[in-house]
């Protein structure tokens, strides 16, 4: 990644010069819709849910916004130029994991809940100890996701600056992109981050159209004929078309991808953020055509990312993007110069800056959702708690469920800095770490200790709190116990200690086992409680979910 | 949403939030035996609304629309999380059989992986549409009843 190759070096000036002018439009604008968010008035409708009027159109894009990170839009066009076959088996994990959203939890949460998915567990259990796990879990996931974003928005800049400074530029960068995700959140709330989403998806998809029409162009519309050339110049031959040459090493690596593949499909379903999308629109049948609307952004947005990911191969040969960046993650951006015309020329630089833009874009728009999702769980579902129980010691007031509502948004605008905080030191402290298996973990988190929970909480009418908890709990600790366990945290020459080898656990994604062990954790929690199901209130939860009677 | 006063045993303060929701009939034996202390956290559900809950869920209406979103959606998960497995499974485990060509310059791993993308928006699109015809229409009234008795309801 240092030195950037001779193409990265080639006309650096301007072409720098270009992408920080877009990107400064872009933040510009993003803070011009802060603003005009941030002026209404601040109820706790208005800051968690946007005032919950959006349309499924508008939620749909911002839904895709929220999923379609840079890992995706850099990340994987990188692992199809460097892998072929294996980069595309990794993307379809990512899409088919709505289908599960689809149709077990957009509806069914929308009609249940009213800010996060704790609220769908509180609906049926006792409040005090399924909010605090479910937060607690909500709020792990969120980090975990956050670091692996802002480390990559670092590396992006070092990539796309490929200076000799770009230890400082990725210090600022990440700095700078933890400050403007506090500053959406807490003043913009989720009016705010929603058109964030929607401006993102718009530029990100329009971006990739422009860039997979050219390639199809130059191929003259055929398919095959693209393969064929990227075979060809991948180094690899036909085997590159095959699966197998990233993922199909040792049985270890194998049994790995099948855990990542399992974490992705059932971790979206579990992700807060995404969670939270729902309750932005007025109703579960406009939940359902929102995940409708998502469902085709981010399918045919993947189906683009192959197009550029073999583009790339085929236009810029896989050695060359292999030299610019190890990852992969520079594959996009030098297909776009390649395309616009080659280093050097005004085509090539407009778009290489443009696609530095609009990675920008991605990477502080998913930040932005990520950071609001974990500050809803901090005020709505630990702090609430937390100040319920002071209420209930003292004296009652008729009042203070309003207060509570307005006193939870402030507490959510200083968790949203809190977080911000947090986040950028953690980024800061892992920016020369391998931080790739992040997402991973973060999608296994959300997978063993949110879904289990969740799918229970609906489905299932002899689940009691101790399932709850025991789920949340069952999930989480397995999971991150596991990977402090594996290899990515000790005894390799790459872990995050070096020095020391205390791995037992030998995959780096930990969802093979702990996502059927938060599932039987929630069962052995309900089949073990002294205190039974609550008829009534799975009545209630059961009747709202699959109507909307009652939903907020 | 706490505004109970559109349940007829609204005024009725007991300990065992269950007493008026007997005769519902939904009772199993040995949970009537032994009524639980109520949840002392839990969200307040007066009487009224809980007995108006259980009868919707007990109602023919309400099972007709559970049983259709169930027999639609849970054989229709299973279906794409093996389809989904099975792929990641071959892929993973058995690249020469993924590695047979089909003509046309594609092999089966190429088929494979556009077909799961063709799948994905395939039910995408049944989902909807049976939604839409077969469900929505009855949960939207069972909603209104719904409303009606435990006066919950916001307006839109």
């Amino acid at each position: 990644m240092r030195g950037g190759g001779p193409l990265l070096a080639q006309a650096a000036g301007e072409r720098h010069g270009l992408a920080v002018l877009l990107f400064t439009v872009f933040v510009t604008a993003t803070l011009a819709i802060t603003v005009w968010a941030g002026r209404r008035r601040s109820s706790s409708e208005e800051f968690f849910a946007g005032g919950r009027l959006f349309t499924p159109m508008e939620n749909g894009f911002a839904i895709a916004g929220d999923y379609m990170s840079a890992a995706s839009f850099l990340g994987i066009s990188g692992l199809i130029a460097l892998f072929g076959y294996d980069g595309l088996l990794y993307s379809v994990g990512f899409l088919v994991a709505w289908l599960v959203v689809l149709m077990l939890v957009a509806e069914l949460v929308r009609n249940c809940g009213r800010y996060t998915l704790a609220d769908v567990l509180a609906a049926r259990m006792r409040r005090r100890p399924v909010r605090i796990a479910a937060g607690t879990a909500s709020v792990t996931v969120s980090i975990l996701y956050l670091v692996a974003q802002m480390v990559g928005a670092g590396s992006l800049v070092g990539v796309l600056l490929g200076g000799s400074d770009s230890g400082t530029a990725r210090t600022w960068t990440v700095v700078g992109v933890g400050a403007l995700m506090v500053v959406y959140v807490s003043f913009g709330g989720m009016r705010a981050t929603t058109w964030i989403q929607i401006v993102k998806t718009v530029l990100l998809i329009g971006g990739t159209i422009a860039l997979t029409v050219l390639v199809l162009l130059r191929f003259h519309g055929d398919f095959g004929r693209l393969l064929n050339t990227a075979a060809d110049h991948s180094g690899h031959g036909r085997a590159f078309l095959d699966p197998g040459l990233k993922y199909g090493g040792s049985w270890t690596s194998r049994l790995d991808f099948i855990s990542l593949g399992l974490a992705l499909v059932l971790g979206t379903a579990g992700l807060p953020h995404i969670l939270s999308r729902f309750y932005t629109v007025p109703t579960a049948r406009s939940a359902r055509r929102s995940v409708v609307w998502a469902i085709g952004l981010i399918g045919v947005f993947y189906l683009m990312t192959i197009v550029l990911g073999f583009g790339a191969a085929a236009v810029v040969g896989s050695d060359t993007v292999r030299d610019s960046n190890a990852a992969g993650n520079t594959a996009v951006p030098l297909l776009a110069e390649a395309l616009g015309g080659g280093a050097g020329t005004t085509g090539g630089t407009v778009l290489f800056a443009v696609v530095g833009a609009v990675a920008f874009a991605t990477i502080l728009a998913v930040v932005a959702g990520i950071t609001l999702a974990s500050s809803a769980s901090v005020a709505h579902d630990l702090y609430a708690t937390w100040r319920r129980a002071k209420v209930a010691a003292g004296e009652k007031k008729p009042s203070a469920e309003a207060e509570l509502g307005h006193g939870e948004v402030r507490v959510a605008r200083f968790a949203a800095v809190g977080i911000g905080a947090v986040a950028i030191a953690l980024s800061l402290l892992a920016q020369d770490q391998n931080v790739a298996f992040l997402v991973g973990l973060a999608f296994a988190v959300a997978a063993s200790a949110n879904l289990p929970a969740l799918l229970y909480s609906l489905f299932w009418h002899r689940f009691t709190t101790r399932g709850a908890v025991w789920s949340v709990y069952g999930g989480l600790v397995p999971a991150l116990v596991l990977v402090v366990l594996s290899p990515v945290v000790s005894g390799r020459p790459d872990a995050l200690l070096s020095g020391v080898d205390f791995h037992v656990f030998p995959l780096e994604n930990p969802g093979l086992v702990s996502i059927p062990l938060g599932f039987l954790a929630g069962w052995l929690g309900t089949v073990t409680s002294r205190e039974p199901a609550d008829e009534a209130t799975y009545a209630e939860t059961e009747v709202r979910s699959l109507t909307g009677a009652g939903a907020a | 949403m706490d505004n109970d006063d559109g349940g007829d045993q609204g005024p009725l303060r007991m300990d065992d939030p269950w007493h008026d929701a007997a005769g519902t009939g939904l009772w199993v034996p040995e949970q009537q035996a032994a009524p639980r202390p109520p949840h002392p956290e839990a969200e307040p559900a007066a009487d009224g609304r809980a007995s108006a809950y259980l009868e919707v869920q007990d109602s023919a209406a309400f099972r007709e629309v559970r049983d259709r979103y169930r027999r639609f959606v849970f054989p229709m998960t299973a279906a794409f999380l093996l389809w989904y497995l099975l792929y990641l499974v071959a892929a993973t485990t058995a690249p020469r059989l993924m590695a047979h060509q089909v003509g046309g310059g594609l092999n089966v791993a190429m088929v494979a992986g556009l077909a799961q993308f063709a799948t994905t928006f395939l039910l995408t699109w049944a989902y909807a549409r049976h939604a839409r015809t077969r469900r929505d229409r009855l949960a939207l009234d069972l909603r209104w009843s719904l409303a009606t008795r435990t006066g919950q309801e916001r307006v839109r």
